[in-house]
């Protein structure tokens, strides 16, 4: 890789696409919230059994709001030509689909790690067990959009592919959940919160390669 | 050896014969072993009675939806490196069969432990470590034939599915572990049939009287799924085939 530019453009591509069409960061908040927010609804005020199943839901939310907008991360960028330009450049398009998903990160994935007290103290999770926990929903919620990356490049193709991204993503998220789950019960002490950096570091190592494989396919 | 039948004709050649043979060899052990253990062998009060019977069925099927995984990803491997169309062909027909065992083995698993393990079903699947495992491989192997069906072209779907069973596959040994580390005990028993080190030491093996009769079902079954696989093959080979004779028709006329 010699020419760093189509990185830093693909994205600052990201960043203004996001926040020209507004959506793009409200959704996973909006999501996110509204998922949480019916939780009291379905299993009931007790402030006892909320607390203790609280961190546990928000992961739960956490994994779905990462789907939610997932279906635009590539496609938007096969129909407007941006992929093809990038496979013809000679920055390497693995690097560029891992700067997309860092990028989509910080716009879709950060705010809700920024929602997650907020939405913890509505079903009385104490404030003291939430750092631990927001430290694990940035690892583990940074592994979904990988994960899931990878799914949204393999069908970048395929119109309306919000479900089959969902379907093909949801067993890749199953190690990081169970550890980060996990880790609120050990709080830092424990060893799930090394495994969950652990799951995300093996995600950083294998879903760029893969993204790059199946984007310079969906650009065929 | 296996690259002699890269070639498609000699692929054609070699399972018309091959079929007939596997899947009705397959067929017999399979009716045998299972003939010897539902109504032969002895119930073992220790295993639940009767319901331990299930093992001949549960115990193959367990091992061929591992297997098929694994055969599934070294197909499209094959298929991604040296683009031999037969594998792509072979990689296809494995999925479905892959994904019918997994739901065979998760299946007879949970039926097998409600009795055994004195649980309801549902808190069965919750309970065992290696039932939920062979769950996620059902949907593993559910995502990979929705991605294939949704792309609009063979070489397309065949590339994706390529992708996705190869990172599929190197993710399996981390969710095994991560799901083993969410459910520390299992009350699955340990593994009786192949045991390596301190456990071969420690857990008495699985007595020959049961050991023979599975191990021939198991190789009964995979007699059967080998030949099942070549037929599915055998079957996209000649719809291809029936495409290309459809074209040149019409190019003709």
């Amino acid at each position: 890789m010699s020419n760093p530019a189509p990185l830093f453009s693909a994205f600052r591509q990201a960043l203004s696409e996001a926040w020209a069409s507004g959506a793009g960061l409200l959704l996973p908040i909006g999501f996110f919230s509204g998922t949480a927010m019916l939780v009291p609804f379905t299993l009931g005020d007790e402030a006892e059994t909320l607390a203790k199943i609280g961190p546990g839901v928000l992961w739960l939310a956490l994994a779905l709001a990462s789907l939610v907008t997932l279906e635009r991360v590539f496609q938007a960028d096969l129909q407007d030509g941006a992929l093809d330009l990038w496979v013809q450049e000679e920055a390497s398009i693995s690097l560029i689909a891992l700067t997309k998903t860092l990028a989509h990160w910080l716009i879709s994935g950060a705010p809700l790690i920024l929602m997650a007290p907020i939405l913890g103290r509505l079903l009385g999770v104490p404030f003291e067990d939430m750092v631990p926990a927001m430290a694990a929903y940035g690892i583990g919620g940074f592994t979904f959009f990988l994960w899931g990356g990878v799914a949204a490049a393999l069908a970048a193709g395929v119109a309306r592919a919000g479900l089959l991204i969902a379907l093909i993503a949801i067993p890749f998220f199953v190690p990081a959940i169970i550890f980060g789950t996990l880790s609120l019960t050990e709080g830092f002490d424990g060893a799930s919160i090394l495994f969950l950096s652990a799951a995300c570091l093996f995600a950083l190592g294998v879903a760029p390669a893969a993204m790059g494989a199946a984007l310079r396919l969906a650009a065929e | 050896m296996w690259s002699i039948l890269a070639n498609p004709h000699r692929f054609m050649g070699f399972s018309k014969i091959a079929i007939p043979i596997t899947i009705g060899l397959g067929l017999i052990l399979s009716a045998w072993s299972l003939y010897q253990g539902l109504w032969v062998v002895p119930p073992v009060p220790a295993q639940g009675g009767d319901i331990a019977r299930a093992m001949f069925i549960h115990v193959p099927s367990a091992w061929l939806c591992m297997g098929l995984y694994v055969g599934l990803a070294g197909a499209s491997f094959v298929w991604f490196i040296w683009r031999h169309e037969l594998a792509d062909v072979a990689a296809r027909a494995i999925a479905p069969i892959g994904a019918g065992y997994t739901a065979l083995c998760f299946a007879t698993g949970a039926i097998w432990g409600e009795p055994t393990w004195g649980k309801a079903w549902r808190n069965v699947i919750l309970y065992d470590s290696r039932l939920m495992s062979v769950l996620v491989l059902l949907f593993l192997f559910i995502g990979y034939m929705a991605l294939r069906a949704a792309l609009d072209t063979r070489q397309k779907a065949a590339r994706a599915g390529a992708i996705l069973a190869m990172v599929g596959l190197i993710n399996v040994p981390i969710i095994k572990f991560s799901v083993d580390l969410w459910k520390e005990s299992t009350i699955h028993q340990p593994s009786s049939v192949i045991r390596f080190g301190e456990a071969a030491a420690e857990n008495v093996g699985i007595h020959p009287v049961f050991l023979v009769p599975l191990m021939i079902g198991f190789f009964g079954q995979l007699l059967f799924v080998s030949g099942l696989i070549m037929l599915l093959m055998r079957a996209e080979i000649f719809g291809q085939q029936a495409d290309a004779i459809l074209a040149r028709r019409l190019s003709e006329a």
